[in-house]
């Protein structure tokens, strides 16, 4: 088994999928297989990060992604601490710079980043020595949401090339779906995007994705379905008539799965709005993969908390030599 | 290209396995609570093949398990991008059972090392044995195998190459010249 060090190395930060090539997003799939089975295991933890100090730097609240990329910290062994830090109204980048400087100053070798602002992980990423991981920067990426998403559905079908996947809901606001986009069609899956025109970007289907006006279009059209949560908290203005509306027009609901030409695969990254984007009988029902998901989250996020470590060390020593 | 020489053939490197797995049953007083765990990735090929060897001469099925130690290994910060890990699969609790720990070569011990590391986090066997193919020397730990199909004692700038039929299609034992 030969494998090209120089073409597979992910480099000393994860900002996004846009930048990977598919061969990388394959590898961190393939290296996260094995990272399923320790999760299995009477004693969930192995030493390959003993020693290693990771901070968890959360500028926007998360439950499910911060508890996920935790478990894969101390499954690896390593040092972890949690920064909750709501977003105030000083300028965020001098904010950063800032908390930059003092972790770097406390000999830290990772970062996982997650911020309200695009490019947040990135400018991070740029001024400091230690490993940067994208936890969700604004509108623009969410990469280990998109690589587990991407891991599910290979178990499921066995192989993300040829898959129709339809992406429905908020997409505007929405950096899963951006990142999915850019997983699914690097690794030749079809992408469609379904949502009402307001929460459409301008000009997406430059991402080469199509358009599916209707719900019912994805349903017909689709292998799987990705539905995304109503991110109301980023919605400054009337996006939508209202949530009932929403879910009459736009939402997933049995009788709607009951007319597709096959079973649809039924994913959501969470946390849900039961009732609006997604119906009961739709999360909880046997086509769903909700949960898989969550379990998958922790396996991909071991194998990139890995491969971030295992491959920079001279990266990460000659870039802290070159700041001191 | 490294030259090489032959150290073991097809013909006599089933003789050697043939033999190791009688000494195994022998060492542990006969099959009860045995279980074969090959190191990814030839040790697993050489365990299944003992495994079926055992099974053919005592008429007992024997548990086989693979352990991959890539992330126990001590020089990770060391082998750049991260190595492909493979699958660990043993079957259920290792408490009271006799371990056998198939690997092709030994040489440094530091996977042998690593090895004992993850299966103390799988639990207590009463008894962990080492069975290797090739004995190359070259110790760094003091780790010493119970049971060696051959000892060579090996140069610098030479390795040992053991090729299985299973992965390589053929199989073959070779010293190969590196420098």
């Amino acid at each position: 088994m030969s494998i090209d060090a120089a073409t597979l190395a992910l480099g000393k930060d994860l900002i996004g999928l846009e930048t990977l090539s598919a061969a990388q997003i394959q590898f961190i799939l393939d290296t996260a297989e094995p990272f399923k089975e320790v999760s299995e295991r009477a004693i969930k933890k192995v030493p390959a990060l003993r020693g290693k100090t990771i901070v968890n730097l959360f500028f926007e609240s998360s439950t499910r992604t911060r508890i996920s990329f935790e478990f894969a910290e101390k499954r690896l062994s390593a040092d972890t601490v949690n920064v909750a830090t709501q977003v105030s109204s000083v300028s965020k980048g001098e904010t950063l710079v800032d908390t930059a400087r003092n972790l770097e100053a406390m000999r830290i070798d990772m970062v996982v980043i997650r911020h309200g602002s695009s490019g947040a992980a990135k400018f991070l990423g740029d001024r400091i020595a230690s490993n940067v991981i994208n936890a969700g920067d604004g509108k623009h990426e969410h990469p280990t949401q998109a690589l587990l998403d991407l891991l599910t559905l290979r178990d499921k079908f066995g192989r993300i090339d040829g898959l129709k996947v339809a992406i429905c809901g908020d997409i505007l606001h929405s950096r899963v779906a951006r990142s999915n986009i850019w997983g699914l069609t690097k690794l030749g899956a079809e992408v469609g995007v379904c949502g009402p025109p307001s929460l459409l970007p301008r000009n997406i289907e430059s991402l080469g994705v199509t358009i599916l006006p209707r719900i019912e279009d994805a349903i017909e059209w689709a292998d799987a379905l990705n539905i995304l949560r109503l991110q109301l908290e980023r919605m400054q203005a009337g996006f939508i008539p209202s949530l009932r509306e929403y879910n009459r027009v736009f939402g997933v609901t049995r009788e709607r799965l009951a007319r597709a030409p096959k079973d649809l695969v039924i994913l959501h990254p969470g946390p849900m709005n039961r009732g609006v984007e997604i119906d009961s009988d739709v999360a909880d029902g046997e086509h769903s993969v909700i949960l898989p998901q969550v379990t998958n989250g922790v396996a991909v996020r071991m194998a990139v908390l890995y491969l971030l470590a295992g491959g920079t060390g001279a990266v990460a020593a000659a870039a802290r030599g070159e700041a001191a | 290209m490294p030259s090489r020489s032959p150290l073991l053939d097809e013909r006599a490197i089933a003789r050697t396995l043939a033999r190791m797995a009688v000494e195994i049953v022998e060492r542990c007083h006969g099959t009860e609570g045995l279980l074969l765990v090959g190191i990814q990735r030839r040790g697993v090929e050489l365990s299944e093949r003992m495994g079926r060897l055992i099974e053919g001469a005592e008429g007992v099925q024997i548990p086989l398990g693979k352990l991959d130690i890539t992330l126990y290994r001590d020089d990770l910060q060391t082998v750049g991008v991260g190595p492909v890990v493979g699958e660990t699969k043993l079957p259920g609790s290792l408490d009271g059972r006799t371990v056998v720990i198939v690997d092709d070569v030994l040489h440094t011990g530091r996977t042998i090392r690593a090895a004992l590391d993850e299966l103390a986090d799988f639990g207590r066997p009463r008894r962990i044995l080492l069975c290797v193919l090739v004995d190359r020397g070259g110790r760094e730990l003091p780790i010493q195998p119970d049971i060696a199909g051959r000892t060579v004692l090996v140069g610098p700038g030479e390795r040992v190459d053991v090729f299985v039929s299973e992965l390589d299609g053929r199989d073959s034992v070779e010293l190969a010249r590196v420098d």
